[in-house]
């Protein structure tokens, strides 16, 4: 599947709740059973600090494709990235470079991404590309 | 007239309460961020914008009279509401934070040196931390602190050995915005003077829940924000006793300040302009006038026994939900709770409790030292005005069981 039908795959999903309560569950969900990343790549280099949560994310390329894991205080948080995991991983780095997503704004979870809730998310999103980049 | 002595009175003069927030009614807990205003600011706001706009202390012509004339009003009801002594010890500034940094860069400048010390507590909030953080180290001298004990109350035990004669000030939170305890800020007061060290009171919160009478209080300069005391953004006051504030230099520099400008030599102007450089925020120093005006029609002692019926609802039902922790543990407790709760994180409980209507604060709440202090990644910050309700409360603490279930 291509990036762009993961999101669609994504959205479509998200599209049978109506009530916040329900995403959030959903959420809550997909936090929790995200892997969590080794303690050793939970390190300082791994870290992305927000005011609100702590975001860490590790990447790995294997086979000139990047696989990424990521890990959070917050569950919802992880929820989040849980998502953008399964948007990503094992994805080359060209394509990740000309991706430009859109189904957080989908889900109505871009209150997310503005920097005043500095959870951590838009910053590994950038983080995301910047390893893509530097592996292109 | 009578005071306004009830809840729902005081609700009816502010239109922001009235509205939804997520298809739910707003349940708005987080005034140690920032209050709602009452019609009355909102109204002289407007007014100004659309009419009377002039700009102060420059011209002769009406409208800048009748800005000028609302200015200095304000500052004589402030002057009166707090009990200063003179009009011209009330300085207009952007805010808590401006108020500090001047005090800072001003006060510094001219008396800490090498070797001297600036005393704070564990307890402050970043606005009161940082900008002394940074004349130490400008000056060569050092930040001591005072340690809060495990239920966040000052160890004033601690102060006999803190004080010494290196420290040149003192400046600590009447009431910290993550402990929400009335310090007992007169003994540090008492403690300071009988030293002859000077004492600032950073009164963010204290403005809101106490009342000030700064004559008695005695202290050597105090700060707060009109936004916190149902006032506008972007103005607030520093208050300093006029020998105090005559001998120190001004900070910025710039219009309205001076008395004579020659390219070799200028002479500052008498206070309180000396430290009110540049075209100052007239229309909001004169709204927070009008917010003053609205607190001298409530009654404050009504205010007090309902918010400590809250106070006292709030420790035994927060008490009685497994893993919840309140930060700040004190007889004298404004409805101000911070806390934290196992298996669920702050943020996360704030974006649920978003969706529910309840506006709450999580994270670090600008206080960093405290967090460590109490090795507390983040917390989750209900805050109360006067304006809140017994009924929000309990809102407030469903809504609270409702998303630790979700999230535990
Ligand atoms: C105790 C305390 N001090 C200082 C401040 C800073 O106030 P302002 O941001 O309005 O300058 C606040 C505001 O949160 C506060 O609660």
């Amino acid at each position: 599947m291509t990036i762009k039908e993961v999101e669609q795959e994504i959205v479509d999903e998200f599209s049978i709740f109506t009530e916040w309560m329900d995403k959030y569950e959903y959420l809550i969900e997909l936090g929790k059973s995200l892997p969590i990343i080794g303690e050793n790549a939970k390190q300082e280099g791994n870290l992305i600090k927000g005011c609100q949560s702590r975001v860490w994310l590790n990447a790995q390329i294997s086979e000139g494709k990047l696989f990424f894991t990521a890990d959070s205080d917050a569950i919802i948080t992880k929820g989040i990235i849980s998502l953008l995991v399964r948007v990503y991983s094992g994805r080359t780095p060209k394509e990740i470079l000309e991706s430009d997503i859109k189904f957080i704004e989908k889900i109505g979870l871009q209150d997310n991404l503005s920097p005043t809730r500095a959870n951590g998310l838009l910053s590994m999103i950038r983080q995301i590309k910047y390893y893509a980049a530097a592996y292109s | 007239m009578g005071k306004i002595s009830s809840v729902s009175e005081i609700r009816k003069h502010f239109p922001a309460l009235e509205q939804q927030v997520n298809g739910k009614r707003l349940v708005y807990l987080d005034n140690g961020a920032t209050a709602h205003k009452p019609h009355s600011v909102i109204d002289l706001i407007n007014q100004m914008n659309s009419r009377t706009n002039g700009n102060i202390h420059r011209a002769v012509h009406e409208l800048s009279a009748q800005t000028t004339a609302l200015y200095e009003a304000a500052r004589r009801d402030i002057q009166k509401y707090l009990n200063a002594a003179h009009p011209e010890e009330i300085i207009f500034t952007s805010g808590t934070t401006a108020s500090i940094n001047l005090v800072a860069y001003s006060f510094a400048s001219k008396f800490l040196n090498r070797g001297d010390s600036i005393l704070i507590t564990e307890a402050e909030h970043h606005s009161n931390i940082v900008p002394w953080q940074m004349v130490c180290d400008m000056r060569g001298a050092e930040l001591k602190v005072l340690p809060v004990d495990d239920s966040g109350n000052w160890i004033l035990e601690s102060l006999d050995k803190l004080l010494d004669n290196s420290v040149k000030l003192v400046a600590v939170s009447q009431i910290s915005n993550v402990l929400g305890i009335i310090n007992p800020i007169e003994a540090v007061i008492t403690k300071a003077h009988s030293l002859g060290i000077p004492v600032l009171i950073d009164g963010a919160q204290g403005v809101v829940h106490t009342k000030v009478d700064l004559q008695k209080l005695d202290c050597d300069f105090y700060a707060f924000s009109g936004h916190k005391l149902y006032g506008p953004t972007g103005i607030g006051v520093l208050y300093g006793k006029k020998e105090l504030l005559e001998s120190m230099p001004p900070w910025m520099g710039g219009g309205d300040m001076v008395e004579s400008v020659t390219l070799k030599k200028t002479t500052y102007a008498a206070l309180p302009l000396k430290f009110e450089a540049g075209t100052p925020n007239f229309i909001g120093a004169a709204a927070l006038g009008e917010a003053i005006r609205f607190m001298n029609q409530i009654d404050l002692a009504a205010v007090s026994i309902y918010e400590k019926e809250i106070v006292t609802f709030l420790i035994e039902e927060l008490t009685k939900i497994e893993g919840v922790k309140i930060f700040g543990v004190s007889d004298k407790k404004i409805p101000l709770f911070s806390i934290t709760a196992e298996g669920a994180y702050p943020s996360d409980i704030a974006m649920i409790m978003d969706k529910l209507g309840i506006a709450l604060r999580s994270g670090f709440m600008c206080a960093e030292p405290l967090m460590q202090r109490f090795g507390a990644e983040s917390m989750l910050r209900a805050s109360f005005g006067m304006y809140n309700t017994m009924e929000e409360a309990q809102i407030f603490v469903e809504g609270l069981k409702r998303a630790l279930k979700m999230l535990r």
